[in-house]
């Protein structure tokens, strides 16, 4: 099922037209064109990805967004094992915005971005091919100057050498002839046997940079005569601009406008403080007629009466309706999921400049096509007069795909705005504006129904979900097919439990709060009402949870590896110290199997969470230490929505605002991590999201072990 | 007009003088290595180090640190060589990076305060600063490996 979630996925992804996926190496003829990025003249780019300078230094042009995950390493790293290069002379650089070179092959190819976990995966056979027809091209320039055969050639550490002739030359003294020669049609890729990176421990790229203050994000980008603009946002969603008093901030120091733009109003002055203060002098009056007024309490109230009627069915298989008539005894469990900001610990961000027919921006842009057609959309110029160059992201968990481009059209339409001023914006957002800006992770209530005959085996299994679409208006609404968003049913409509009777239904609401994908979306609320569920069915079964669930996934043999793994390697079944208690997970998302297992202790009405043991099956482990740095991250992640994590409404207002009441966990509150990687020869998949969706139902299964109360609701609140 | 000591270097700025160290340091002295997170000193992105105590600069008025030693991530060492720096990149803590220069700077506060510190000292050292992508497993690791490295370069 999961499979075919993401084919479903893979094809609605298409914003515009579809082109043939399949194997895309960006070419080019040698000496010719150039891919935009800064090349030198005398530097081998035998493909997008690749350049090779005389001076031996190898650059890979990395098409996705490095926001933590670990792409400025892991996507390099099979470039140069294909290659065979001297890691140490490793350059990363990242595409600009080029549909035709750098798109995500996992969305059909039609548009460039990072989301879905699909970094290492999308990009596994392409940048392999990359590194290889480099390597070929490079060993035919040394078979061609020694005039000798190239299958007598051999490569290692960025030379190639001719063992018999007991000579070699480097990548870079090679490179100019190379780049006359034209790759061979057939271009073999090692096998798993002669991987010499990939699987072993390469450092982070990045992590100099980040230790020493010296990596850039959007927001540290210095432009001649750049200005800073801070924007006012209506304080309901939905609520409109009805006029405003500039006066007063335009009589602060430094400020040099004050405009009306969709979005509010830009304060626009020489540095972040004056731009903050004369903001904070701005009197506006909104319009709040048609502006959302709902609270929380409220929604969840309208939520709950869904639960009662059919939604769009997502799945069904068998006679739920029959069998929950025969069932002996039922099981049923309501549960109510907050929305939730991302948060990251850089607030949004981006520079641009713009002129009369071009417009440069500089962001840590997550979908550079989209953000791309957007920005000329709100510029009034042509995607191609837009430059888009993507920096380092401080964090994003989503919040940078946004499908409207929020915070890049929004810089755009304060430099269009300001053009009399002819400097460059840069457009900052504080942390309020952050927590308060919407486009959260979706509320939800789920309701399950479970029927068990008298053998107390689950026959019937009916899982109703009431929330916001993810896409709904947006230009991936084609994902929603027959009434069901995709986004809100992955994890569920997928189940993989062999339960003969099975309803999935989904209620849609429409809600005027902006919504988006939070790191691991969908299975962020169905990893735990469903993993929740099944360990109360394993519970009143009196069977032992990892064992009910292991006869439960007969036909799932990666569920099974990752679950008994994480059992073995976390002592399941052997007593524990008194005071702990402990609870299990196994959930699948974007391909990735994720089983944690969780030790906790309750302090008062406080839950500790003391020890995480997790096991994962991503296919290939490219990098394997950063395989762990993503599960911890993960683990953490979805830990501060635990303990935490919640954005509610009052009377339409957000009543949270900066760290002090949208709390994120830790480091005192971190548990000890284990990770443990099953080894395995099958493609690599995502890393950067299935950590998550384990962690919150093992959580709440050890607290119902614990306590015997189950959990009904996140944050958990004992 | 502000005089401030900046990684060694007397620095004259003109800014009011509530104006918060974070942002004159970010927007006038032009060192963006420090980061703003949250502006009201809850998650420490922005932490320098004044006279040698880990200090939140976004709501630090740069007239009330005038004249005194200010070290931002940028003077920390001219070449990466601080052993906080080092454990930092061997143990590969960044991710998306951005709260890093706080850390680092507040670990180095720990540990001249306390060359070894147990856990419950990093908990305190370390509790008030965020890091969004949960690199705290790695910044305990990389605290006790810089603890190890002074004490055997001592």
């Amino acid at each position: 099922m999961g499979s075919d979630l993401n084919l479903t996925r893979r094809e609605f992804l298409k914003v515009s037209a579809a082109v043939g996926g399949g194997l895309l190496i960006g070419f080019y003829l040698p000496g010719r064109s150039k891919f935009g990025a800064a090349q030198a003249a005398e530097e081998f780019a035998p493909n997008a990805f690749l350049r090779i300078a005389p001076d031996n230094i190898v650059t890979v042009i990395v098409k996705h967004l490095e926001m933590g995950q670990g792409v400025y390493t892991g996507l390099p790293t099979i470039v140069a094992d294909e290659l065979d290069a001297d890691w140490k002379l490793v350059r990363v650089e990242s595409a600009p915005a080029n549909v035709a070179l750098y798109a995500n092959l996992a969305w059909g190819g039609t548009s460039q971005g990072t989301g879905g976990s699909t970094s290492t995966t999308n990009s596994w056979e392409q940048l392999r091919h990359a590194g290889a027809m480099g390597r070929a091209l490079l060993v035919a320039a040394a078979a061609k100057m020694w005039k000798t055969d190239a299958r007598a050639l051999r490569t290692e550490n960025s030379f190639v050498i001719d063992p018999r002739g007991k000579r070699r030359a480097s990548y870079g003294h090679l490179s100019t002839l190379a780049a006359t020669l034209t790759p061979p049609k057939k271009i073999p890729l090692k096998s798993p046997k002669q991987w010499k990176l990939i699987g072993k421990y390469v450092p982070r790229t990045d992590g100099v940079e980040k230790s020493t203050g010296k990596a850039i994000y959007a927001s540290d980008i210095r432009l001649p005569g750049m200005l800073t603009a801070l924007v006012a946002r209506p304080p309901l969603f939905g609520a409109k601009l009805k006029g405003f008093d500039a006066a007063p901030a335009k009589a602060m120091p430094g400020v040099k406008a004050v405009v009306a733009i969709p979005q509010g109003v830009a304060v626009v002055a020489t540095d972040f403080w004056s731009a903050k203060q004369a903001r904070d002098k701005l009197k506006i009056e909104w319009d709040e007629t048609n502006a959302e007024k709902r609270s929380s309490d409220e929604l969840f109230r309208e939520y709950h009466e869904l639960t009662k009627t059919p939604g769009a069915v997502a799945r069904h298989d068998g006679d739920l309706a029959k069998a929950l008539a025969g069932a002996k005894t039922e099981l049923e469990a309501t549960f109510e999921f907050p929305y939730l900001a991302h948060a990251p610990m850089e607030p949004l961000s981006c520079v641009v400049r713009l002129s009369d027919d071009a417009c440069e921006i500089w962001a840590g842009s997550q979908s550079q096509t989209l953000d791309q057609a957007l920005a000329a959309q709100t510029a009034g110029l042509k995607p191609e007069q837009v430059t888009i160059h993507t920096l380092l992201a401080g964090g994003s968990f989503g919040r940078h795909a946004n499908p409207v481009s929020d915070y890049i059209t929004e810089g755009v339409a304060v430099a269009k705005a300001t053009r009399e001023l002819n400097a460059p914006i840069r457009l900052l957002w504080t942390r309020e504006d952050d927590i308060r800006g919407g486009y959260y992770r979706p509320m939800y209530v789920h309701s399950l129904r479970a029927g068990l005959d008298k053998r107390h085996r689950a026959i019937a299994w009916q899982h109703r979900i009431v929330g916001q679409s993810i896409v709904a208006g947006t230009p991936f609404a084609g994902m929603i097919k027959n009434g069901v968003d995709a986004t809100s049913v992955e994890g569920a409509a997928n189940l993989p439990y062999a339960i003969p009777n099975m309803m999935v239904d989904l209620h849609t609401t429409q809600v005027g709060v902006p919504v988006l994908w939070w790191r691991s979306v969908g299975s962020t609320h169905t990893a735990f009402s469903t993993e929740v569920m099944i360990n109360e069915l394993a519970v009143a079964a009196g069977a032992d949870p990892v064992k009910y669930r292991l006869k439960l996934l007969k036909h799932h043999p990666r569920h099974r590896g990752v679950l008994e793994l994480a059992a073995r390697k976390a002592g399941w079944g052997k007593r524990l110290a008194k005071g702990r208690y402990r609870g299990v997970a196994v959930h699948e998302s974007f391909n990735s199997y994720v089983a944690e297992v969780v030790e906790i202790s309750l302090d008062g009405d406080k839950v500790n969470v003391e020890r995480v043991v997790c096991a994962v099956d991503c296919g290939v482990a490219v990098n394997p230490d950063m395989v762990r740095a993503q599960m911890e991250s993960g683990i953490l992640f979805a830990l501060s929505a635990v303990l935490y994590g919640e954005i509610t409404l009052k009377n339409g207002r957000v009543e949270q605002s900066n760290y002090h009441d949208y709390k994120v966990a830790r480091l005192p509150e971190t548990p000890k991590i284990e990770v443990y990687i099953v080894p395995s020869r099958a493609k690599p998949t995502g890393v950067g999201e299935p950590g998550v969706p384990p962690l919150a139902p093992a959580v709440a299964n050890a607290v119902y072990a614990a306590t015997d109360r189950p959990v009904r609701r996140l944050p958990i609140k004992l | 007009m502000i005089n401030l000591r900046i990684n060694g270097k007397q620095q004259e700025v003109d800014v009011d003088a509530d104006t918060p160290l974070l942002w004159v340091l970010r927007d006038h002295v032009g060192l963006t290595g420090t980061k703003y997170g949250c502006g009201i000193a809850v998650c420490g992105a922005c932490t320098v180090l004044v006279d040698g105590q880990p200090v939140r600069s976004c709501i630090t008025p740069a007239a009330s640190v005038s004249g005194k030693p200010i070290t931002t991530i940028e003077g920390l060492s001219p070449d990466r060589q601080h052993p906080v720096q080092r454990a930092w990149i061997a143990e590969d803590v960044p991710q998306c990076g951005y709260c890093q220069s706080g850390q680092i700077l507040s670990a180095v506060a720990l540990l001249k305060a306390k060359p070894r510190p147990t856990d419950a000292d990093i908990d305190e050292a370390m509790g008030s600063l965020l890091c969004r992508c949960g690199t705290y497993v790695r910044i305990r690791r990389a605290i006790k490996k810089a603890a190890a490295i002074m004490a055997k370069e001592a």
